[in-house]
C-alpha cells in the first residue's frame, strides 16, 4: 500500500510542533538545539514530500529544487552543529554551566 | 690749553667722590673717606682755577665750549657740553674754592657724627650738581644741576633724620622749590618751541638778531621775552629764596652749620641770581619783569632785614640776613647792574660762607646752644672766631674798603639810575643791615656770658681744620671787593666789570638808557651809603655795646610792642600759609578723600560690586533653572523612555524565542486569513 503524501506532511507538522515546543520549553542549551535540529529535519520531511508531490505532477524542475533544498539544509545544519557545541563549550568553560535561563547578562 | 680741556672734570670729580664714598659707605676707614671727600672737590678747584687762569689769559673774551657729546631726541637736538665765559668762570671759581673750604671745615665739624660718610657723599653730590648748574652750555644742563642741587639740599637739611623738625623742614624745603621749578620749566618749554634749541649762545642769538620779535604779544598780555622771563624768575624766587617763596630758607638752618654755609648762604641760593644774570639778554627785552626782579628783590631785602632783628637764635639771624642779601643781588639785576649782582654773589659768598662757618665754630664751643641770649662774651675763648667773624660783619656792613662796601655800592647805584625809590630801599636795608649784623655780633662776642657754668667750662676754639678756612675766607671778605673797584672819573680799574663786560652787553636798543653817573655823585652816593652803615653800626652799639647784654633790647621791644610782636612771629607768613596754603591743601586733600571715599568707592565701585550681584544671580538663576533644566529635561525623556523599552529585554532567550514563534505565528495566520479570507 501507498502511504499518501499528506501523511508525511502531517508527520512533519507533528515533528516541527514538537521540536518548537522543545525549543521554548527547554532550558538546557543543548536540547534547545536537539530541538531546533528536529525542527529542522521536520521542515525537510515537509520539503521531500512537496518534491513527491512535483514529481507525480510532471514538474521535473521543481522536484529536483525541493532535493537540492533538502541538501543544503542538511550541510548548513551540520554546520550549525559544529558552530553550536563549539558555542556551548565555549560558554560552559565560563560559566560552568549551560543553563540558558542563568545566561542573562545581555538584559538591563 | 690743556687746563681748558679738562673742564669737564670740574664736575664730574666731585660727582665721582660722592658715588666713590656712598659706595664705600661707614665700613672704610674715616681717613680714607676724608681723602675721597676733600681730594675731588680740591682737585676740581685746582683743574678749575687753572682752567679759568688760560681761559681769562687765552680765549677771552669769546667763550669757550666743550661738547662731551649730543644727547638728541627727535628734532630737538641738545648737547651735553660745558661753557667757560666771564660769568661762569666767576661762578666756578666762587663754587669751588669757598665749597672746598667748607669742606676741609666739616671735616672738623662733623668729626664726630656717625653719619660722616653720608654726610660728605651728599656735599660731594652738592658740588657737581652746582658745577654742571654753572657749566652747563644749555637751560636743560642748567636745569640738571639745578634739580640736584634741590636734591642735595632736601637730603643735607634732613641730615638729622632722627628728630623731628629737619626731615619737615626738608620737605618744606622742596616742596616750595618745586613750585618755582615747575615755572622755570614751562619757560624752558616756551623756549624749545620757539626756538628750537635750549643752548644758550644759539638762543641768545636768535633773540639779539631779531630783538622785536621776542617785544611781540606773546601770552597773558605778555611779550615773548616778558613770558619767558617771568616764569624763569618765578624759578629763581624759590632757589633763591625771594618773597613770597622764602620761607623755606630759615627753616633749612635745621641742617649741619657747614651745609647753611655752602648751600643756603653761599652757592645754591644764588643760582637763581646767576639764572637771571644769565638770560639777562631776554630779561634787557622785557622791562616789566626786570621792573618786578627790582622790587621783589628790594622789598625782600628790606623785610628780611627787618625780621632778622627780633631773631634770638645765631642761625636765624645770618639765614634772614641772606633772603636779604639775595634780595640785593636780584635788585642790581632787576635794574640792569647784572656784573654788580654777580659781584655781590662773589663778595657774599666769601662773607655769609665766613659768618655761618663762625657761627657754626660759636655753635660747637657752646655745646650745640644756638641761642644769642645765652652767649656773650665770647671773644676771649674763641679769639680766631671772634676776629674772622668781625671781618665779616664788617664786610656784610659795607664798609669800605672791605668787600661788601664795593659790591653793595654798585647795585646801590645802578638802583639810583633806574629809580629813586629802589635807591632808598636800598639804602635803608644798608643801614639795617649793619645794625642787625652788629648786634649779632655785640650779643655773641661782646659783654658777659650768659649761659650756664657747664657751657662756660668747657668754652674752646675750634680745631685748626675749621680755624683755616675761617682765615681764608676772611681774607677773601677783605679783599675780595678790590677786583672791582667802582669807575671813578677817569679813574677805571674795575677789572670784575671789564671781565664780565661780555656776557651783559646791552642788547638792541635796550642799551640806550645806560649812563654813568658823575663822578661828584658817585661819591655822593657811596657817602650816603656808608653813613647809613655807619649809622646803623652806632644804633647796634648804642642798644648792645659794653655791658648792656639784652637790656638795650628789651628796652626796644618795651617801647614798640606791636612792633616787636610782628618781628619775632616773622610778619606771621608761616602762618598765614598754614592758614591758607597749607590748610587749604589740607582740606581739598579731605573733600577729595570723601569724594573718593564716598562717591568712587562707594557709589561707582560699590555700586558696580551691587550691580554685578544681582546680574550673576540673575544669570545663575537662568543657568540654573533654564539651561539645566532642559539639559536635564533631555535625559528625563531618555530615561522614560529607555524604562519603557528596557523591560521587554528580560534576558530569557525562551522568552525571545517565544516572541519569535508567536511572532511568525500571527503573521502567518494574518497571512493566510488576507489570502484565503
Amino acid at each position: 500500500m501507498t502511504v499518501p503524501v499528506v501523511w508525511y506532511l502531517l508527520l512533519a507538522a507533528v515533528l516541527f510542533t514538537i521540536g518548537t515546543f522543545g525549543a521554548l520549553t527547554r532550558r538546557n542549551g543543548i536540547a534547545i538545539f536537539l530541538s531546533i535540529e528536529l525542527m529542522l529535519n521536520a521542515a525537510n520531511l515537509a520539503i521531500v514530500a512537496f518534491s513527491r508531490i512535483a514529481l507525480e505532477s510532471g514538474d521535473l524542475k521543481s522536484m529536483l529544487n525541493g532535493q537540492i533544498l533538502v541538501l543544503f539544509v542538511l550541510a548548513v545544519a551540520a554546520a550549525e552543529a559544529a558552530v553550536g557545541l563549539a558555542l556551548f563549550i565555549a560558554v560552559y568553560r565560563d560559566k560552568r554551566t549551560i543553563d540558558i535561563n542563568r545566561l542573562n547578562l545581555m538584559r538591563w | 690749553m690743556r687746563a681748558l680741556d679738562l673742564l669737564w672734570l670740574v664736575p664730574l670729580l666731585p660727582l665721582a667722590g660722592s658715588a666713590l664714598n656712598a659706595l664705600l659707605g661707614p665700613r672704610v676707614a674715616r681717613p680714607l673717606t676724608t681723602a675721597v671727600a676733600l681730594g675731588a672737590p680740591g682737585l676740581s678747584l685746582a683743574i678749575s682755577l687753572m682752567a679759568v687762569w688760560t681761559y681769562a689769559t687765552t680765549v677771552f673774551p669769546l667763550p669757550f665750549e666743550q661738547v662731551l657729546y649730543a644727547w638728541t631726541t627727535g628734532e630737538l637736538s641738545i648737547d651735553v657740553a660745558f661753557l667757560l665765559d666771564p660769568l661762569s668762570s666767576v661762578m666756578v671759581v666762587v663754587v669751588t674754592l669757598v665749597g672746598f673750604l667748607i669742606h676741609v671745615y666739616s671735616v672738623g665739624y662733623m668729626g664726630d657724627d656717625s653719619g660722616y660718610q653720608r654726610y660728605f657723599s651728599y656735599l660731594n653730590l652738592f658740588m657737581g650738581a652746582m658745577l654742571l648748574l654753572v657749566l652747563g652750555n644749555n637751560f636743560l644742563v642748567m636745569f640738571v644741576g639745578w634739580e640736584g642741587v634741590g636734591l642735595c639740599s632736601y637730603l643735607l637739611i634732613g641730615y638729622y633724620y632722627e628728630e623731628e623738625f629737619p626731615p619737615y623742614a626738608g620737605r618744606k624745603a622742596f616742596i616750595v622749590n618745586r613750585i618755582g621749578d615747575f615755572a622755570f620749566l614751562v619757560g624752558l618749554f616756551a623756549l624749545v618751541a620757539r626756538f628750537g634749541t635750549l643752548d644758550y649762545g644759539e638762543v641768545f642769538a636768535a633773540v639779539a638778531s631779531d630783538p622785536h620779535g621776542v617785544e611781540e604779544p606773546y601770552l597773558l598780555g605778555l611779550s615773548f621775552a616778558g613770558f619767558v622771563t617771568l616764569c624763569l624768575f618765578i624759578g629763581a624766587i624759590g632757589k633763591s629764596a625771594q618773597l613770597p617763596l622764602y620761607v623755606w630758607l630759615p627753616d633749612a638752618m635745621a641742617g649741619p652749620t657747614p651745609v647753611s654755609a655752602l648751600i643756603h648762604a653761599a652757592t645754591m641760593v644764588t643760582a637763581g641770581v646767576y639764572m637771571v644774570v644769565r638770560t639777562n639778554v631776554l630779561y634787557q627785552l622785557a622791562p616789566g619783569t626786570s621792573a618786578l626782579v627790582a622790587t621783589v628783590g628790594a622789598v625782600t631785602a628790606l623785610f628780611a632785614a627787618t625780621i632778622a632783628f627780633a631773631q634770638t637764635d645765631i642761625k636765624k639771624v645770618l639765614a634772614y640776613s641772606t633772603v636779604s642779601q639775595l634780595g640785593y643781588m636780584f635788585l642790581g639785576a632787576g635794574v640792569g647792574a647784572y656784573s654788580a649782582a654777580i659781584f655781590h654773589l662773589g663778595t657774599h659768598a666769601f662773607f655769609k660762607a665766613l659768618l655761618f662757618l663762625g657761627s657754626g665754630s660759636v655753635i660747637h664751643a657752646m655745646s650745640g646752644e644756638q641761642d644769642m641770649r645765652r652767649m656773650g662774651g665770647l671773644k676771649k675763648a674763641l679769639p680766631v672766631t671772634f676776629a674772622t667773624f668781625a671781618i665779616a660783619t664788617v664786610a656784610i656792613s659795607g664798609i669800605p674798603p672791605l668787600a661788601g662796601f664795593f659790591s653793595k655800592d654798585q647795585i646801590l647805584a645802578g638802583a639810583w639810575g633806574e629809580h629813586k625809590v629802589l635807591w632808598a630801599i636800598g639804602l635803608v636795608t644798608a643801614g639795617l643791615t649793619a645794625c642787625y649784623m652788629f648786634r649779632a655780633l655785640l650779643m655773641t662776642f661782646y659783654g658777659r656770658f650768659r649761659g650756664t657754668d657747664e657751657v662756660r667750662s668747657h668754652l674752646h676754639e675750634s680745631p685748626t681744620v675749621m680755624t683755616l678756612p675761617l682765615v681764608v675766607l676772611a681774607v677773601g671778605s677783605a679783599l675780595a671787593g678790590l677786583i672791582g673797584i667802582p669807575k671813578l672819573g677817569t679813574l677805571d680799574i674795575n677789572w670784575f666789570g671789564h671781565f664780565l663786560a661780555p656776557v651783559v652787553a646791552p642788547v638792541g636798543h635796550a642799551g640806550e638808557h645806560g649812563h654813568h653817573a658823575s663822578l661828584g655823585l658817585e661819591l655822593l652816593l657811596m657817602g650816603v651809603s656808608v653813613a647809613a652803615a655807619v649809622g646803623g653800626i652806632w644804633m647796634a652799639w648804642r642798644t648792645y655795646g659794653g655791658e648792656r647784654g639784652l637790656a638795650g633790647g628789651e628796652a626796644w621791644a618795651i617801647r614798640f610792642p606791636t612792633a616787636h610782636r610782628i618781628l619775632t612771629n616773622k610778619y606771621y607768613v608761616d602762618e598765614i600759609y598754614d592758614a591758607t596754603v597749607i590748610k587749604g591743601t589740607w582740606s581739598a586733600a579731605r573733600g577729595l578723600f570723601r569724594f573718593d571715599a564716598g562717591f568712587i568707592d562707594g557709589f561707582l565701585v560699590n555700586g558696580s560690586r551691587h550691580v554685578t550681584v544681582a546680574v550673576s544671580l540673575l544669570s545663575g538663576f537662568f543657568d540654573k533653572y533654564v539651561i539645566d533644566g532642559v539639559v536635564n529635561l533631555s535625559g528625563w525623556v531618555m530615561r522614560a523612555c529607555s524604562r519603557l523599552f528596557r523591560s521587554l529585554q528580560t534576558g530569557l532567550v525562551s522568552q525571545y524565542a517565544l516572541v519569535v514563534a508567536v511572532g511568525m505565528l500571527v503573521l502567518t495566520g494574518f497571512y493566510l486569513v488576507v489570502r484565503l479570507g
